[in-house]
């Protein structure tokens, strides 16, 4: 354990742990509404953040991070107002500062990472012109700019050679993307900066690197950083503190090592829980239901409708932060619940791969977009009731391999057969038992089902185009595959966009079972979900893929997630075949130095060895 | 459960079921604007239909005196040949909005088909389809009526086709481009995962989602096919005379504009008013149809702020 955590005193306010390092920032009770009806969407946020520390803001869509995110630049989006609170910067209220003044400091002394560098660049722009552009606007910051240029490059681990300086934006990797725009961050030395999932979209390797060197700057230069996330597991390797957010209120907030070790909040407990691990293989467990929107918080604590240890008093008041275990959390409950171990993960034991002739065998596929190749001689076997996970980073192919199996993507050679027949190119010239039997789920629930069909319709006619059924065995075969994935029958007449997304995919699932497939690919099926969402979807398709004795391919780029689905791995690396085999030996025992590194980066929630 | 709990409860009540295209006319005849276009369109409406049942006298009838002032007898006077001017006014509607009402069902279902299929099939179709279009486009409407009418002579039904057929292109053009964002999306890749045959798929599962588009455009051409018949009967081009329409009557009298100004005045009211009508409240449509889709601003905000997470 890390020194932050022995000198942590348990009286002092958990939001400042070293006490000898100055506050860079501060935020008390700081509170945001919607402008026209006044519903608030975060409300009570107080933090503190020391120099040369990172604070990590995680909660799950729609927590109000991103929100709280941009408040401390004393930025809004435009139909929120800040209602109330401080944003103490040096000492300085930004909230009180005139348009003006708040321009000169914003990029000097407080500077913001965007999500998604591929778009938060100039396209027109050198990448060079973009970096000292920052420094143009703030000429007194550092002293000579050219100068300055070229160290802040250096500082992010890039070298500034006038070659790298004079390229645009797309002729950079997104890690290389990411890493410009973390010097424009830091070009002015600010005290502050505030970084907004910065690596959502980089693959693990790059996403490691990218951190590392977030924090070693933060470290070298006494910044203090807060770090907006979703994903715990990068959170915990990184920061010094943690800010649970949720429904836009922080429910548990203190250093990390012991936060994530025994968690108090109901809330924290579920979305760690949600979290796989590759290390075991545990049933995930998600949290039901669905975070409140702003005006629908109602007027207790807004976790109640999905709380295991909700009591009656939990709906009446909101519960004030109470000190437990040198955390401040926001449960009535906090004293018993801590002494109330987590529960323990049920472990999962994985039936071995099955034998006998495979349900599907992909035998030297090779496939391109136009010209471009993407997948080269890839093979692979699914046994029946086994579940494969096709695992590989963005541009591995792994997503073409499923659409080539689908009938999705026609360009490719070599052959798939299905149930012992080779399956025909195209879906247009597979015969409809064929079409039948191999279902597929897309990544998007958002995008995969019609938004002027109601639930009912969209699983019907799935059962119009393939079987002959009455009127009356069709709506009984609905309502049974509508309860195998836990909707009720209130939702025959809901239109998509009233559902949230776990409920979307849901319903995409049940239109793939319903017309009882025998092979089901799942293409990165949970990509678009929250964590808690996704467990969910992860157990559910697993308990399925069980009971049914399902052949079902598993495509993801999370290595963790495997471990919790699959009998057998493939890994992907740009359009080949890496390496295969049972799960537990590809996780425990990579032999392939590609896999090793994969499963080396995988971010980790029990890792807090260098945190702060 | 806490499952069913929060997800029966409903979860934001629209103004407006954005599904179903009746209550999305209903909502935009509710809005002001609406309320004046459809109230100005259906007062025109009612005259041309109502009109030859209630016409005091027949419409080719000499009973008074060329451009004869009104009086007591002939509100509105007489017109060149002293036939009643509000008779004829009375009668000369309702061929107008018949042909225009064909010509816009002509032009936007032919258009439709074609910029969705070749939006639908690229591909060769594509461009076939769209190379076609742009023929047709690159010729003016009107000469485009005039040229075919003058090669094959003024039969209403040619009017009425040639009308339509020089509305399809532009048709073709908007549902083309909204159609490539839907043929991308996932929900029609898994129609062609079911069997369906492209036909269908077009139909059952774009079709639908067009409904806003197609409704505008077909208000929008229903207004330009008023103008370009009234335009060609003026020129010449409709029923034969003595027959009355309002397009022709304007042509008609316009020598006697000094004498009897209302013999001109009111046929060019009428079309105004029609014109007018249609599209204030075609305009009524989109504002609803926009407003549905991309929901009151508040109700998109707090969806951005759940979407914030990104993937």
């Amino acid at each position: 354990m890390s020194a932050p955590d022995s000198s942590w005193p348990d009286s002092a306010r958990p939001a400042s742990p070293v006490p000898a390092s100055p506050v860079r920032l501060k935020v008390t009770d700081l509170e945001i509404r919607l402008g026209q009806s006044g519903h608030d969407v975060v409300r009570d946020v107080c933090f503190t953040v020391a120099a040369g520390q990172v604070l990590g803001l995680v909660g799950e869509s729609g927590s109000g991070k991103t929100t709280v995110a941009l408040a401390l630049l004393g930025h809004t989006r435009r139909g929120l107002c800040i209602t109330a609170g401080q944003v103490l910067l040096d000492g300085t209220d930004l909230l009180a500062l005139s348009p003006r003044e708040l321009r000169a400091v914003r990029g000097a002394r407080v500077s913001y990472v965007p999500q998604d560098p591929s778009s938060a660049l100039n396209p027109a722009l050198r990448v060079g012109t973009q970096v000292a552009e920052v420094l143009r606007v703030h000429p007194q910051t550092v002293g000579d700019p050219s100068g300055r240029v070229a160290e802040v490059m250096r500082e992010v681990s890039l070298d500034p050679t006038p070659e790298l300086l004079r390229r645009y934006p797309h002729q950079l990797s997104g890690g290389q993307q990411q890493r410009i725009a973390l010097a424009m961050a830091f070009a002015c030395r600010p005290s502050v900066i505030v970084l907004d999932e910065p690596t959502t979209g980089l693959d693990v390797t790059t996403q490691r690197h990218v951190l590392e060197t977030v924090r070693g700057l933060c470290r070298s230069y006494g910044v203090a950083a807060v770090y907006v996330s979703h994903d715990l597991a990068v959170v915990s390797g990184m920061v010094s503190q943690v800010a649970v957010m949720y429904a836009g209120r922080i429910v548990e907030i203190g250093s990390t090592a012991p936060l994530f070790g025994e968690p108090v909040h109901p809330y924290t407990r579920g979305l760690i829980g949600a979290v796989p691990s590759p290390e075991h293989a545990e049933v995930l467990t998600g949290i039901e239901g669905q975070q409140p929107r702003p005006g629908r918080r109602g007027a207790g604590c807004s976790f109640v409708a999905r709380c295991d240890y909700a009591i009656a008093d939990c709906a009446k008041q909101v519960p004030e932060p109470v000190l437990v275990a040198g955390r401040s959390v926001r449960c009535l409950r906090a004293l018993e619940i801590q002494v109330t171990p987590s529960p323990r993960l049920p472990v999962l034991t994985q039936p071995p791969a099955m034998a006998g002739r495979a349900t599907l065998s992909v035998q030297g596929v090779t496939a391109s977009y136009g010209s471009t190749p993407v997948l080269s001689d890839v093979s692979l076997q699914v046994p029946p009731g086994t579940c494969v996970a096709v695992v590989g980073e963005s541009g591995s192919g792994k997503t073409t391999l499923a659409r080539c199996v689908a009938g999705l993507h026609r360009n490719w050679t070599g052959e798939i057969a299905f149930a012992g027949t080779p399956l025909a190119h195209a879906a247009r010239q597979r015969d409809k038992d064929v079409l039948r039997r191999v279902q597929y789920v897309f990544q998007n629930p958002y995008t995969s089902l019609n938004p002027r069909k109601t639930v009912g319709q969209i699983i019907d006619q799935q059962l119009t185009q393939f079987t002959g059924l009455s009127h009356r065995d069709r709506s009984e075969r609905v309502l049974g595959v509508l309860k195998d994935v836990s909707l009720g029958q209130d939702f025959l007449s809901s239109y998509p966009d009233q559902l949230s997304g776990g409920e979307r995919q849901r319903v995409a699932i049940a239109r793939a079972l319903v017309v009882q497939p025998e092979l089901l690919i799942c293409d990165e099926v949970t990509s678009a979900l929250d964590v808690s969402v996704q467990a969910i979807i992860v157990e559910l398709l697993r308990r399925i893929q069980q009971k049914q004795q399902l052949a079902m391919i598993f495509i993801t780029h999370n290595l963790a997630l495997v471990r919790s689905i699959a009998q057998t791995a493939v890994v992907l690396r740009q359009g080949q075949v890496a390496e295969s085999g049972p799960v537990e030996q590809i996780l425990e025992h990579p032999s392939d130095p590609y896999t090793q590194r994969l499963i080396r980066d995988v971010p980790r929630i029990s890792q807090p060895g260098s945190a702060g | 459960m806490a499952v069913t709990a929060p997800a029966a409860a409903p979860r934001h009540a629209l103004p407006v079921r954005r599904h179903h295209w009746g209550s999305m006319l209903w909502a935009a005849a509710k809005t002001p604007r609406g309320m004046i276009g459809l109230g100005l369109a259906s007062f025109v409406a009612l005259v041309a239909i109502i009109g030859p049942f209630v016409a005091p006298d027949s419409p080719d009838a000499l009973v008074t005196l060329a451009f004869g002032k009104p009086s007591s007898q002939f509100l509105l006077g007489g017109d060149f040949l002293g036939r009643d001017v509000l008779s004829r006014v009375l009668n000369g509607g309702w061929v107008l909005l018949l042909m225009a009402v064909c010509a816009t069902a002509l032009g936007v279902i032919g258009g439709a088909a074609a910029g969705v299929s070749a939006a639908y099939l690229r591909g060769a179709s594509d461009g076939i389809i769209m190379r076609a279009v742009d023929v047709i486009l690159s010729f003016p409407q009107l000469v485009f009526a005039l040229l075919l009418l003058s090669l094959l002579g003024p039969k209403l039904w040619l009017i009425t086709l040639t009308v339509g057929v020089s509305h399809a292109p532009q048709v073709a053009r908007v549902l083309r481009s909204a159609t490539l964002d839907l043929s991308e999306r996932d929900f029609v890749k898994a129609a062609e995962l079911q069997g369906m045959r492209p036909a269908k798929v077009m139909w059952k599962e774009i079709v639908p989602n067009l409904v806003s588009p197609l409704t505008v455009e077909a208000g929008l051409r229903l207004t330009y096919s008023i103008v370009i018949m009234a335009g060609l009967a003026f020129l010449g081009f409709g029923q034969e005379p003595p027959a009355a329409t309002w397009g022709t009557m304007i042509n008609e009298n316009r020598d006697g504009l000094t004498l009897n100004p209302w013999a001109v005045i009111v046929p060019s009211l009428l079309i105004a008013v029609l014109t007018i009508g249609t599209n204030t409240f075609t305009d009524a449509f989109a504002r609803v149809a926009i407003g549905i889709d991309r929901r009151p601003q508040e109700a998109a905000l707090i969806d951005d702020l759940g979407q914030e997470t990104g993937q």
